[in-house]
């Protein structure tokens, strides 16, 4: 099966339904494993136990914006190739990455008030993030907001486009300005600055945030084809009776 | 393992994610069965694609 068989609706449908039990045993184990190695990691030497917070904070914050990413991919494959699986597949991310913003936002909240002695601090990290999560539900309430489906993929690609200008400014802004954030300790130069002990567990989690997430979008965008298709027939229903 | 003073809001954090998490999956799971149900209404009123492939076939 080749890319190109993909991009069929019915195609898709078909091999979703043979790979999504797959993908969700395989992220449910993998979630199991990185939650016992999670709680069997040591305490920090300076943030005691807190630095479990790390092990969900973490992944959740690089998968919304990996999934920003996504969308944006997909944003062009709407606006370039006018392929409708593109906007199917950016209009189901949408509501899993805000799920995750949130996640990184509320975790990365929790994970401060005993660090920071502060809940929120209007600093440029954790702001450029609440303004990805404010983006999510912008696009999510665009797409609900405009009938036609063509012109809401449409402005939803363009709005996501602009967005996707926020993503360099939430990875630097540790860099470029004065905040409370912790700069990067595993994407950087020189490799990770984080101990084995704390590293594994976060990459195994990472890993299966992700799958996490590849699993609930294959499902969402299975949900969208088969919303569209109802719909489409409810037009012809309609158009039916009126004739 | 969970004896720091800070230890309620490492469980917060767990909780909390593990609730949204579920409410993804629950929310997708029962979108899947509305839309599968609405196709079926439309084809058991005679409402059919062109292609003449139905819910049975997905």
């Amino acid at each position: 099966m080749t890319l190109i068989d993909l991009a069929n609706p019915t195609r898709f449908l078909s091999l979703t339904a043979r790979i999504l039990p797959w993908l969700a045993a395989a992220t449910t184990i993998l979630l199991l494993v990185g939650l016992y190695q999670a709680a069997m990691a040591p305490d920090d030497y300076q943030q005691g136990a807190t630095v479990k917070i790390m092990f969900i904070h973490v992944p959740n914050a690089w998968l919304a914006m990996f999934v920003w990413g996504v969308m944006s991919l997909a944003a062009l494959g709407t606006l370039v190739w006018r392929h409708p699986l593109a906007d199917v597949a950016a209009k189901a991310a949408a509501p899993i990455g805000a799920a995750f913003t949130f996640l990184a936002l509320v975790t990365g909240s929790l994970w401060g008030r005993p660090m920071w002695g502060t809940y929120w601090e209007w600093d440029a990290r954790l702001t450029s993030v609440l303004i990805m999560f404010l983006m999510y539900l912008g696009l999510i309430a665009l797409w609900r907001a405009v009938e036609d489906p063509s012109r809401a993929a449409r402005a939803a690609a363009i709005l996501t486009l602009v967005g996707a200008l926020n993503l360099p400014i939430i990875k630097f802004s540790v860099d470029w300005w004065n905040t409370l954030h912790q700069p990067a300790s595993v994407l950087r130069m020189g490799g990770p600055a984080l101990d084995r002990s704390f590293l594994i567990p976060l990459l195994v989690m990472a890993v299966a945030f992700s799958l996490l997430f590849v699993t609930l979008h294959l499902a969402a965008m299975r949900n969208e084809i088969l919303r569209r298709r109802v719909r489409s027939l409810q037009m012809m229903q309609a158009s039916r009776r009126s004739a | 393992m969970l004896s720091s003073p800070h230890a309620s809001f490492v469980v917060m954090s767990y909780a909390l994610a593990t609730a949204v998490v579920l409410i993804l999956i629950v929310w997708i799971a029962i979108d899947y069965r509305r839309q599968k149900a609405r196709l079926r209404e439309l084809e058991a009123s005679g409402v059919t694609r062109r292609s003449g492939r139905g819910v049975a076939d997905i």
